[in-house]
């Protein structure tokens, strides 16, 4: 007789909130090999051709496959796997969507809770580091062509490790001190340890890709010096300038953008000030407005460094909110005060400049607008304080400019994104682009998808395919 | 990393390093300015370039001792190493052909001043240096100004060198006594820049400031280094440094800059007291 489906997933053991928000080791601790293998039984292995799983996840990692692999205790087996399509898997098991992509589609779910296909491939990733694995794989003869990847966020990473096995030269370039793009500088460490992001840059090093560090195209090379020494460039810089709400106060003392405050932290390591050098301000009361995972990640990381009250000011509803469901569970455990149908509408300040208190006024939700979410209504008269000691906006982010701003071939949108085709060609002759660059702000796994798509047009075109005549814009 | 070539002291607390940077030496323009990173534990901070030299591949930077990271990098000799360096940041000053050009800088703005005064040189200006320090001891640069200026205005705060007054003083007196100006250019303590620029308002002469706000990146992705101008919001090191004067809110990047003096002063006491 088999045994009985279990429906319950198995839970991931966690660091205990009380204690998790006075540290930044990672809040999810991994499973071991024996809830690995509990959870991994749950899992009815659907056919590949048919496992709605799959159909769900942006870079169709074959699932059921690898979750075979895991009950037959194949570790290296389940890595490649994985790896056949998506080169990062230590870093999507921690920071997918999943219960919007591969989980969303589980079929467990119709009869008890979906597969926890995120920690499970998590578990290969992390087991397979541990054990030294790697996946074997073929790299194919130096063909003589070189290629560039600006910016070494998650599309220009796994574009360049796609390039490399195709037998490219690859260089990444990146404006920072460091390689990762929002891996290391934005996604805390309690979500995703920096040392992740650094074992796959030294992986992608020992597969022969060159990185070179504090360039910043646009301003210590133009994109025409590099196409001068390249046969093609691939546009991977993201969509890391900051937005702020025009409105009185903005620049007071203690209001941030999520980029600067958490910069500081996990780039720069504020929290250990000051042993590191870089600073960051320690007050009481901070109030985050957005309700994405910028958010969560600034609210949650200034509890760690020390702030007692944390507000989460949302505009919309709870269900409307853009964070993945596992953050807002989190932030709510660990003790962030979420605020529901507010917005700021004036920062008012102490003597000394410093922010005391924002302003905030009630919404009601009105029409649906363009991405179909009920767009927020301020109903007058409802304004009220809320006194606080910093503040962070995390309300988004455009492309930088600073690339292409004297680059009149590149065209953009009018939100600021680079135009590119089905290919991922831009406007310009040789040049592609990915991820939030030409998205705006989006996902990891979208853009490791773009990196691989934009690596395979590569290829292509410096196959010999000829450039188009137009490029007809893609919508994301 | 990036090595020290060469270093001077020019004066109390104010040196001057070349380093070892081809890089950044090859697209460099009057008026941009690096980030460096001294050592892993390091902060980013912006330096103006005062010189650079294409073919042999380093910079120039001048600095004044001021805090933990200055301290730091003041202690550092020729063979030492700077971990990070990255630039050329910001937008180049504009250069043109205005007429007379008058450069006003203060302090340590006086290399940042140096750098665009020779570039409006070589674009055909007559120009008119003002340059303002405490007192002589700490006067720099005074033979470089001569070589490239043609005419030369030299003060100092209590009167101890050539003579006595602010820069704000000397600009007035020389607009006063007739001088010509067809542009300014203003770069040293926002207080200055701010009164600066109310002369030149007065009489109605185009003016730059160059803004120093706190950064971090240095490439627009954080926006600490945020000023309003004209009433929005503008980050200095993607849209700037220098901006319309009269436009500039100067009391409130005066505010913003010392949001951290508390952490500054206990990152430079424990940097004192021979910590690292
Ligand atoms: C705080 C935070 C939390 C997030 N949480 C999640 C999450 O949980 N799950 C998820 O899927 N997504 C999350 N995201 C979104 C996700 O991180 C991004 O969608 C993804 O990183 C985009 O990858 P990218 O490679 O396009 O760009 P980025 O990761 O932004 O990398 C771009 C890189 O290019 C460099 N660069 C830019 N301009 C230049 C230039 N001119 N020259 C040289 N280099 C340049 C930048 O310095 C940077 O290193 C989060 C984002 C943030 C900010
Ligand atoms: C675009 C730009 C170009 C600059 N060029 C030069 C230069 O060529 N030579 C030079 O000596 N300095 C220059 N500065 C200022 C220099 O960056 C600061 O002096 C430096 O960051 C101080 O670091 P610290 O750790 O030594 O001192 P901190 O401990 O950080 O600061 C000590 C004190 O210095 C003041 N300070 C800190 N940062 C700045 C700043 N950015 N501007 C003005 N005052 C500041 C603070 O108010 C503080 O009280 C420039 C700044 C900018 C933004
Ligand atoms: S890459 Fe993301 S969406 Fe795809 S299977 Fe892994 S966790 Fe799920
Ligand atoms: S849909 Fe669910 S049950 Fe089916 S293969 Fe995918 S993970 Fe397993
Ligand atoms: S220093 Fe970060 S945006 Fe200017």
């Amino acid at each position: 007789m088999p045994k009985p489906l279990k429906k319950q997933r198995v839970p991931m053991p966690e660091q205990d909130p009380k204690e998790r928000i006075h540290n930044f080791n990672e809040v999810a601790l991994g499973y071991t090999w024996e809830l690995a293998l509990e959870e991994a039984s749950r899992c009815l292995q659907c056919p590949v051709n048919h496992a709605p799983c799959i159909k769900g996840c942006p870079v169709d990692v074959n699932i059921p496959g690898f979750i075979k692999k895991i009950r037959e205790k194949d570790i290296k087996g389940a890595l490649e796997i994985i790896h056949e399509t998506n080169a990062l898997p230590c870093i999507t098991g921690r920071v997918c969507p999943q219960e919007q992509q591969c989980e969303m589609h589980c079929v467990m779910g119709k009869v008890g809770d979906k597969i926890n296909i995120g920690k499970l491939e998590r578990f290969v990733a992390d087991e397979a580091k541990k054990m030294g694995i790697y996946p074997e794989v073929y790299i194919a003869p130096n063909n003589g062509k070189k290629v560039a990847i600006i910016g070494s966020g998650p599309a220009g990473l796994t574009a360049a490790a796609d390039l490399v096995k195709m037998g490219y030269d690859v260089t990444v370039f990146e404006a920072l001190h460091d390689y990762g793009g929002v891996l290391i500088y934005g996604i805390p460490e309690f979500r995703l340890p920096k040392e992740i992001a650094r074992y796959e840059v030294e992986y992608l090093k020992s597969l022969g890709v060159k990185f070179i560090k504090n360039v910043v195209v646009g301003k210590t090379l133009t994109i025409y010096d590099i196409l001068n020494d390249y046969d093609a460039v691939f546009l991977g810089t993201g969509a890391g300038t900051p937005n702020f709400l025009n409105i009185p106060g903005v620049n007071l003392k203690g209001i941030y953008s999520a980029n600067e405050f958490l910069t500081r932290i996990n780039l720069m390591k504020a929290f250990k000030f000051p042993e590191y050098d870089t600073p960051i301000k320690r007050g009481k009361k901070l109030a985050v407005i957005g309700g994405g995972n910028v958010a969560m990640d600034a609210a949650r990381s200034a509890l760690r460094i020390g702030y007692e009250e944390v507000y989460i000011i949302y505009r919309r509803t709870k269900e409307y909110m853009t964070a993945r469901k596992e953050e807002i569970k989190h932030a709510e455990e660990e003790g962030v005060k979420f605020m529901f149908l507010v917005s700021p509408v004036e920062f008012v300040g102490n003597e000394e400049g410093n922010v005391k208190a924002v302003v905030l006024i009630m919404n009601e939700l009105g029409e649906p607008d363009e991405s179909g979410r009920r767009r927020p209504k301020p109903v007058p008269g409802t304004e009220f304080g809320l006194e606080v000691d910093a503040v962070v906006f995390a309300i988004g982010q455009r492309p930088n400019k600073v690339l292409y701003q004297e680059v009149p071939e590149l065209k953009v949108t009018k939100w600021g994104t680079l135009i590119v085709d089905e290919k991922y060609r831009t406007t310009m002759k040789g040049v592609f682009a990915g991820g939030d660059a030409v998205r705006g702000e989006a996902t990891v796994v979208l853009a490791m998808g773009d990196g691989k798509r934009g690596a395979r047009a590569i290829d292509e075109y410096l196959k010999g395919e000829p450039w188009p005549e137009k490029i007809e814009p893609k919508n994301f | 990393m990036f090595e020290i070539m060469d270093k001077k002291v020019l004066a109390p607390n104010i040196k001057w390093i070349r380093v070892r940077a081809p890089i950044v030496a090859r697209n460099a323009h009057a008026g941009q300015f690096v980030i460096l990173r001294l050592h892993e534990k390091g902060e980013r901070i912006p330096l103006t370039l005062f010189k650079w030299n294409e073919e042999e591949g380093y910079i120039e930077l001048v600095f004044q001792e001021v805090g933990k990271t200055t301290y730091e990098l003041g202690s550092y000799e020729p063979g030492d190493k700077i971990m990070d360096v990255v630039g050329p940041l910001g937008n180049p000053t504009p250069i043109q052909n205005y007429g007379t050009a008058v450069i006003v800088s203060g302090g340590v703005g006086a290399p940042i001043g140096y750098a665009v005064t020779r570039a409006l040189k070589e674009a055909g200006n007559r120009v008119v240096s003002i340059i303002g320090f405490r007192s002589k001891e700490y006067v720099i640069l005074e033979d470089e100004f001569k070589k490239i200026s043609d005419e030369l205005l030299i003060t100092t705060d209590d009167g101890s060198y050539i003579r006595k007054g602010f820069t704000t003083d000397v600009l007035r007196e020389y607009l006063e006594n007739g001088g010509k100006a067809d542009y300014v250019f203003t770069v040293g303590p926002v207080i200055m820049m701010k009164l600066i620029s109310q002369i030149t308002k007065e009489y109605g002469i185009k003016t730059d400031a160059s803004l120093n706000p706190l950064m971090v990146d240095g490439t627009g992705m954080c926006g600490a280094c945020r000023v309003t101008v004209g009433g929005e919001i503008k980050f200095a090191c993607a849209d700037g440094p220098d901006f319309d004067a009269h436009q500039v809110d100067f009391d409130e990047l005066m505010s913003r800059l010392v949001e951290y003096r508390p952490e500054e002063k206990i990152a430079l006491d424990k940097y004192m007291k021979g910590g690292c």
